[in-house]
This record gives C-alpha cells, structure tokens and sequence, in this order.
C-alpha cells in the first residue's frame, strides 16, 4: 500500500534523480506513517471526492436503479433545461438576496460583539455574557427552527407584543414578507456569540505596549480600537471572509428547510431547497445536479476569487 | 489612568447592550421552558411568555412513556457514541502523519483535504452514492459520511505539530514502532485536543438530522431529531396543505412540540456548563495556526 502513495508521489512531483532517491528514502523510512494514512484518504477519495466525480449525471441522464454514473451523454441538456426554466431565476434571486443579507448583518455581529465584550473588564460579567451567547451554537438545526416557529406563532410571544400595539396577530411563519427578518434574525441569535471567539483569541493576542504607547500619545479608547484593534484582528476577519464568502450561495439551507412552506417558497426557496425539491422528492436526479453543481461551481469561484482579491489589497489569505 | 465622561457613558451602554443580548439570547429558550410546563389553553389564548401558566407536567409524562419516543432517544445516543468513536479515530490516523513537516507529499495531501472544504460534490451525488453502497436505512449512511470534519482535522494537526520531536526520538531508540509511539506518547500527551475533539464530534452528531431524513424511511432508526422535526413540520406542513381531520397531526400542540424540545436539549445544557471551556480553547487552538 506503501508503494501506491509513493507512486503518486512520484507522478506529482517530478523531480531529478537524486532528490528522488532521496525522497524514496524518505517515504521508505516512514512508511508506517503512510500506512495510517491507508484508511482516512479510502475516506476521502470514497465519500468526498466520489461525489465530486459523480457529478458526471448532470451531463449524463441518470435512471435511479440503474448506473451511478448514468446511462448516456446528454451534453448540456440539463444545464439548458434550467436556463429556461422561471423557478431556477427565482431562487437564484432569493439566494442572492439572503447570502448578501448574511453577509452584511451576520458577518459583522460577532466582530461587534467581540469588540464590546473586550471593553469589559470584569471578569465574572464578561463570561456570563459569554457562556450565554454561546449557547444556542449547540442547539440542534430542528431545535432551532422549533423554537423560532414556538416564538413567532400565531399564540406566541412576539404576537403577544405585536397585539399590545396593533391589536392584531399575524402567522409571520406563512407571510412571504416576512421570511427574510426571520431568518436573518434567528441565524444572529444562533451564530454572533459563537462566531465571535475566534475575535476573542486574536483581540487577546494584540501587544499590550501597543496601547500604552498610543494612550503616552494622547489616543482615547475610540481611537485605540481604530487603529491598534482593528487592524490588530484585520488577518483574523480576512480569514473568515474569505471561509464565508466560500459558503456564500449555501444560505443556511437545512433551516430553510426546516423553516419554510410553500406559502412562504417565494422569498423562502433558494438554490439548495430547490436542489432538494426537484432531485430528491421528485427524483429528478441529474437536473437536480446540474443545478447544484452550478452552485458549487459559482462557491469555488467565489473563494478563490475572494483570496486573490484578499491577497492584493490587505496581503493576508488563506494560501 | 483617567477615563473621560465619555468612556464613562459609554461602559455604562455596554453593559446594558451586553445584559440585552443575554436576555434575548435565553428568551427563546426560556419561553419554550414555560410552555412545556403550561396548560394548552393558555398558550392557545397567546398568555404564555416566559412563566407558566396552567402548571402541567402531564405532557412530559405522556412523552416519556411515548415507546417510539424512547427508541428514538436511544438511537440518537447510540449513533453518537458509535459517530463520534470513528470520526475520533480517523481524524487521528489523518492528523499524526500530516503534523510531520518531513512527510513527502504532505502538502500534496494537505490540499487533496482542504480542497473539499471548498468544492463539495453537493446533495444529489451524494444521495446516490450512499444508496449505491447499500447504506439507505442503516446506521452507517450517517455516521460513515461526516466522518472527518476538515477543520477539526487541522486543529487537530495543528496540535500534533507542537508535541516535541525528542519525546518520539527518544521512543524510537527504545525500539517503538510509529503505531506504539502514537498510542504510548503522543496520544497520553493530547488528552486535552482528544477531549476537545470528542466534544466536537459528539455535539455534531447529537445534533444532526438531515442524513437521517434522507436516508431513513424506517421509523424505528429515527433519531430524536427526526422525531422532533416530525412533529413540527407535521403539523404545520398539514395545516398549510389544508389537510383534513384524517390527518391528526395539526392535532399537535405547542405544549407537545415544547416538551419535546426541552427533552431533546436536555442532555447538552446539562453538560454544557462543564465542557464549554474545552471548546474555546479548542478553537483557540486551532486559530493559533489556522
């Protein structure tokens, strides 16, 4: 098995003789280490790269019950079909309305909220904040949806309040207008405490001289955080901008499906629930891939586009 | 040090900010808590918020003597514990080999596994591959896929890399081979990143629920997840088709769909308080590097 690694070696880098006798050395002396590797690349070959390959049926028409790898070439057919089809440009919308709403109201909370609990200096109080806020992160996705459909239904709490001043309650859970300022609002509630922590570890990691010399200077604390703490945690944010610009068009998907109903599919349905609808319950399997691979492809666009831009202007990347 | 007026004023907003983010954090929750304790009648006429009304603790009686209920809760508890043991244990066989910087075609490997955190082969492939190997209606279509999580793998790595190389040497003079050394030295010295990890994994699996719904069809091998969605969906989704009576399912309370709630997260706020601290420093860990 030892042989099979050393193998892609070689066909990966090829190098000159001696640094290859060299490397053989090497790989001879840790063979062991390789043969842990045996079982987790099978893993990723089998159960990540396979589906990657099986994309193959979104040019191919695929039988379910027959071949994973479909039964004959059918070219572009299903990327055409999909180009015609109204409920693709639909959900195409609804994705790129809800990706750019996280982007701009749930990317910056946690950045915000990290910031304000670094100007908390005791200690008891800020890891109450803390344990708190992170709570609802290991709540289950059905949990989650449960309880936001508990808090907004009809005989809910927020209808409460809402009656208090209209007089009137409404099921914001079937109203359309509604789904965007759930969805934002829930995915705040479940994700800016957590998200925050890795803000945390880098704000703890900023030279404390830093600050004395800019207070020697004269600087109050709002123009510390400008320029010694913002910049300070700048390659952190880069970082997970570039991880959530990667995600940018997968909007959450398993809460929208827990959370939406055909009475809410126009501003609810995006690409991923489409994905799920067409290919799986009514079994359409490659135009279901066509139109996820079209996403997967638009995400990796994306990422590398956003680290190539990231690279330029702020020299921090991923790679 | 002399803080201005101004810094004064604006402490002052902070904590009131802070004490507003806590307590709307915990309201969802703690409104979910009154409701299971509540009568039906009350939470139809909207007059529970955050205490109950109507003190009833029928329904999680009659939950918990549900015997679908229970198989469910046992399920989920036995794909955790299995889920969480194989992904503990190819995530180590992964990141032992990848921490060492003299490894040939590390960064080779590196990138075969970063690459799929970006490009996955998305849900329909993967719907038909799990089939394809037979593993519709077992345990294995949830707890084989997800096994290696990409970012729990590197802190992990990241972990490994900082155990110092003399500790081995000095094994390998002794005779060990590179499985011994894993499992004699490095292991007994990563109790901590183990710990984290397991938490990690479990969390992850107690919580998840999509694989189920897939690849499920068999009420029997549902986890609690399942049986929760059931309920919620159930209901609602009868009540948007305008399902008739046959349908007993938006027959379903709140007081129900409460109670199962607050049972299904039990588990985790009893522990929570105990283990948070392992996964902050996990994650710090893993930011160290990234």
């Amino acid at each position: 098995m030892e042989q099979q690694v050393a193998k892609n070696v070689k066909t990966q880098v090829p190098q000159p003789n001696t640094r290859w006798v060299r490397a053989k050395k090497l790989i001879k002396k840790d063979w062991q280490l390789y043969s842990l590797l045996v079982i987790p690349i099978l893993y990723f070959l089998i159960f990540k790269y396979g589906p990657m390959f099986g994309n193959i049926i979104a040019f191919r028409r695929f039988i379910p019950g027959g071949s994973i790898l479909g039964e004959e070439w059918v070219g572009l057919y299903y990327f055409k079909m999909f180009l015609q089809d109204p409920t693709f440009y639909l959900v195409l919308k609804n994705t790129l309305v809800l990706a750019l709403l996280l982007l701009v109201l749930t990317f910056p909370a946690p950045i915000i909220f990290a910031l304000l609990l670094n100007e908390v200096k005791r200690k008891g109080f800020k890891r109450l904040v803390q344990t708190v806020s992170y709570l609802p992160h290991f709540f289950s996705m059905v949990v989650v949806a449960g309880m936001v459909m508990q808090v907004v239904a009809v005989n809910g709490p927020i209808n409460n309040i809402v009656e208090m001043f209209t007089g009137e309650r409404y099921a914001f859970i079937q109203l359309p207008e509604w789904f965007r300022t759930i969805f934002i609002t829930s995915d705040l509630w479940q994700t800016t405490g957590w998200g925050a922590i890795l803000y945390l570890a880098a704000l703890t990691g900023i030279n404390e001289e830093l600050y004395e010399a800019a207070r020697i200077d004269g600087a109050n604390r709002w123009k510390q955080t400008l320029h010694i703490t913002i910049p300070g945690i700048l390659p952190t944010i880069v970082v997970l901008l570039i991880l959530n610009i990667g995600n940018f068009l997968q909007v959450g998907f398993e809460k929208i499906l827990l959370l939406y109903n055909p009475l809410t599919y126009e501003t609810a349905d995006v690409i991923a629930t489409y994905v799920y609808r067409i290919g799986i319950q009514s079994a359409s399997f490659s135009y279901g891939t066509a139109i996820g691979l079209f996403e997967s492809i638009i995400g990796l666009i994306l990422v590398f586009g956003a680290n190539y831009m990231s690279r330029r202007i702020t020299d921090n990347s991923l790679w | 040090m002399k803080e201005s007026a101004q810094y004064k004023l604006f402490k002052v907003f902070n904590v009131v900010v802070l004490l507003l983010i806590v307590y709307f954090t915990l309201f969802p929750f703690l409104s979910i808590v009154a409701q299971s304790f509540s009568s039906e009648v009350y939470i139809k006429a909207g007059e529970v918020s955050l205490i109950p009304k109507g003190f009833n603790v029928e329904t999680y009686k009659v939950i918990m003597s549900d015997s679908i209920f229970w198989i469910n809760y046992k399920n989920t508890v036995v794909y955790t514990v299995v889920g969480t043991a194989i992904s503990l244990v190819l995530s180590t066989l992964m990141a032992y080999p990848l921490a060492k910087k003299r490894l040939k075609g590390r960064n080779f490997l590196l990138m075969f596994v970063v690459f799929t955190m970006f490009f996955n082969g998305g849900l329909i492939p993967n719907y038909v591959l799990i089939n394809k190997l037979g593993f519709g209606n077992t345990m294995w279509a949830i707890v084989i896929p997800t096994a290696i999580s990409v970012f729990n793998l590197l802190i992990m790595k990241t972990f490994f890399e900082n155990i110092p190389d003399e500790l081995e040497e000095a094994a390998v003079m002794d005779g060990s081979n590179t499985f011994g050394i894993l499992m004699k030295i490095v292991l007994p010295l990563s109790k901590p990143i183990l710990a984290t990890m397991t938490l990690f994994y479990a969390v992850t699996h107690w919580n998840s629920w999509f694989p189920a719904f897939l690849y499920f069809s068999d009420k029997e091998l549902f986890p609690v997840s399942i049986y929760l969605r059931n309920l919620i969906k159930g209901a609602e989704s009868s009540l948007t088709s305008g399902a008739t009576s046959a349908d007993n399912l938006n027959q379903i309370s709140s007081n129900i769909k409460s109670v199962t709630m607050v049972l299904t997260v039990l588990p985790i706020l009893c522990v929570y308080p105990y283990i948070q601290k392992y996964f902050v420093s996990g994650v710090m860990l893993g930011s160290v590097k990234g």
